[in-house]
């Protein structure tokens, strides 16, 4: 008896904050989903009425229907995932060739090379998207060095363009790529890269046949990790996309600031969240079945 | 077919892992490198290999050199300690890996599969994955995989080192017996003596960087050329002694011991310093108190080690000395014949006798 209890206290904190952080926060959104627009503070009205012993249901799924109708919000949707998902990519391919080079280094100098990865985000999230603004304006730095040296005559036209949103998320999330793939490379045991060599296979049949498959793990960690936060993000949209922009982040800030109708925004964030349910249940049984077999 | 070893030297920074080694193995071989860990074994193995490049000296397989060749291209396969089998792929895609990057038909690399795998009596588990095997199975499929290229040297690194004891004994001697029956020349990298003196035809001694001493299991027991090798095989006894006479046999005289040592060495040179070796079995133990004469020393039981089929029993010898002898327990109660602080004899016989340079 005593040992369950003491287990409970192990178990209890992260449930805890599982509830205080994300349950709670996420049952009053679902709740202003279900609510119809009021003007008033708060602006959404109730769901439910208790009026003299009598139960009344007041909610509705209008505003969810309202986002079938009017394609602005089909069209963010497709539009974050496509733009997460070619960013995912690109940030993979930039990313794994950095990893697989930092866990190959001596031991002494790759954690000074981690440190180079991670240091870019002591500095605000918010400041470095903004320096992407000085290097890809027109008359920026990027330009500027590219017309000096006689490559272009005419300045490329690259700020508020998908080309900087690409830019933004890539740049911006590439050490989460970096880091899980990392963590992965540098496990992997040397001597089956040598019995791969051994046996007849030459440098890129060992990549493709043993380091490749056996980072799989690191490899989707590490996508999940730059696609789930860049389908839902906003400030790269914002300060480096242009007005035609659409990213359900942008759509759902424009929803609750600009239009103030926060039972609608409420209602993107519950989808962008069912949406993105879908890779992580993947993630999640992908993982399963390799433990499932490998252990 | 032979492969040969020419003044193979190579160094790490200031570290001289393997220096001036010669070797020549013939054709269906089973050679041992044996030595302590850092003595160079596994450093010269990785140069057969191709892991390593040497600094000097020449590698040649049937006469061709075969140092420009990367790993990918040498007919040497190895077997690694704990087999670094592919966790990703079945028993059959491992053996199968192999002889797929020489280009082989489907057909062609399922029949080797099949081959090896009815060599190392595994083909019930050829669907499984290495972690879904128990040890001695993983060596195995390990062993097939080296095998499935049918390669002119077989190279086999610690093969035992992560089997437990009962298990080791058996798949030393199965291992042996396919190795022989594929006929391929196979060199063993170990630091265990049992394991090196079973499975080998012969055995190098290593010990920093350099071969000590090559011989088959019998020569280096019983005329181990220097202490290194006297003391790294086996245990034995070193008294260190004074030639006094030379004729037909050589009597020395003990050091800090009033008794003399008769040998049949007869290298030894009159005033000549050395040290008087015997193997622990070839001394006998007696409860008598025997008159003292040459190849005799008394003292006192100081330990008894009892092992079952034999004891080792440590004698202090009058001048405080420990010497080793082993006791064959013939009857049930022989351990209860002897005790502690129990004055005893030491003899041996003058063919027992062998003399090691001190300078060593």
């Amino acid at each position: 008896m005593s040992f369950l209890r003491r287990r409970i206290w192990v178990i209890l904190p992260p449930y805890l904050w599982l509830l205080i952080f994300f349950a709670l926060p996420f049952a009053f959104i679902l709740k202003i989903s279900l609510a119809e627009t009021a003007v008033a503070m708060p602006p959404y009205g109730d769901i439910w009425s208790w009026t003299s012993g009598k139960f009344e249901w007041l909610g509705s799924l209008d505003n969810f229907r309202f986002l079938l109708d009017d394609e602005i919000y089909v069209l963010s949707y497709l539009n974050s995932l496509k733009l997460a998902a070619i960013s995912t990519l690109i940030a993979l391919l930039i990313g794994y060739p950095m990893a697989l080079a930092i866990a190959r280094m001596p031991e002494s100098i790759r954690s000074f090379m981690l440190l180079l990865v991670i240091l870019p985000s002591w500095t605000s999230f918010l400041i470095r998207i903004y320096a992407w603004i000085g290097l890809l304006k027109n008359n920026g730095l990027i330009n500027h060095l590219l017309m000096s040296i006689g490559v272009i005559d005419e300045p490329i036209v690259m700020l508020h363009t998908n080309f900087a949103i690409y830019v933004g998320i890539v740049y911006g999330y590439l050490p989460f790529m970096i880091l899980p793939i990392y963590a992965n490379l540098v496990k992997l045991d040397l001597r089956l890269i040598e019995a791969a060599q051994d046996l007849g296979a030459r440098p890129a049949r060992v990549f493709f046949s043993i380091t490749l498959p056996l980072s799989l793990s690191g490899i989707f960690a590490g996508c999940f990790l730059v696609f789930i936060p860049s389908v839902g993000e906003f400030i790269i949209p914002d300060l480096l996309g242009g007005p035609d922009t659409l990213m359900i982040g942008k759509t759902l800030w424009q929803e609750f600031f600009t239009n103030r109708d926060w039972p609608v925004a409420s209602a993107i964030a519950v989808v962008m969240l069912a949406i993105l349910m879908v890779p992580i249940y993947i993630y999640r049984r992908i993982e399963l079945k390799r433990l499932g077999i490998e252990g | 077919m032979s492969v040969e070893i020419l003044n193979v030297s190579k160094s790490f920074g200031d570290t001289h892992a393997v220096q001036d080694v010669s070797l020549t193995i013939e054709q269906g071989e089973i050679f041992a490198l044996l030595g302590g860990s850092g003595c160079g074994k596994t450093t010269l193995l990785r140069m057969l290999a191709g892991f390593e490049s040497p600094d000097s000296g020449d590698v040649r397989i049937n006469g061709e050199s075969i140092l420009a060749l990367p790993p990918f291209h040498r007919h040497v396969n190895m077997m690694f300690q704990s087999y670094a089998l592919f966790p990703h792929m079945t028993v059959e895609k491992n053996i199968a890996f192999g002889p797929a990057q020489d280009g082989l038909s489907k057909q062609e690399i399922a029949e080797r599969v099949d081959e090896v795998l009815e060599l190392v009596q595994m083909e019930r588990y050829r669907k499984r994955k290495p972690a879904q095997l128990s040890g001695g199975q993983q060596q195995r499929i390990a062993l097939a995989r080296s095998l499935a290229k049918k390669p002119s040297l077989l190279l086999l690194d610690e093969p035992m080192a992560a089997l437990d004891k009962k298990l080791r004994m058996r798949m030393q001697l199965e291992l042996v017996s396919i190795v022989e029956q594929v006929g391929v020349t196979c060199i063993i990298v170990t630091h265990d003596q049992e394991e090196a003196m079973t499975m080998s035809n012969r055995i190098a001694i290593m010990d920093a960087g350099r071969i000590r001493q090559v011989g088959t299991p019998q020569e280096i027991y019983e005329y181990p050329n220097s202490r290194m090798t006297a003391e790294f095989v086996g245990s034995i006894n070193l008294l260190p002694a004074t030639v006094t006479a030379c004729a037909e046999s050589t009597t020395l005289q003990l050091k800090d011991a009033a008794s003399t040592v008769v040998c049949r060495d007869t290298r030894a040179r009159e005033g000549e310093a050395y040290l008087v070796a015997i193997r622990p079995e070839k001394v006998a133990l007696s409860t008598e108190d025997e008159a003292a004469g040459p190849n005799c020393l008394r003292g006192v039981i100081d330990d008894i080690a009892y092992l079952g089929s034999h004891s080792v029993v440590h004698v202090r010898l009058e001048n405080g000395k420990i010497m080793q002898a082993h006791m064959s327990n013939v009857s049930r109660d022989a351990r209860t014949q002897i005790d502690f602080e129990q004055p005893v004899t030491l003899s041996w016989e003058p063919e027992s006798v062998l003399l090691i340079s001190e300078d060593d």
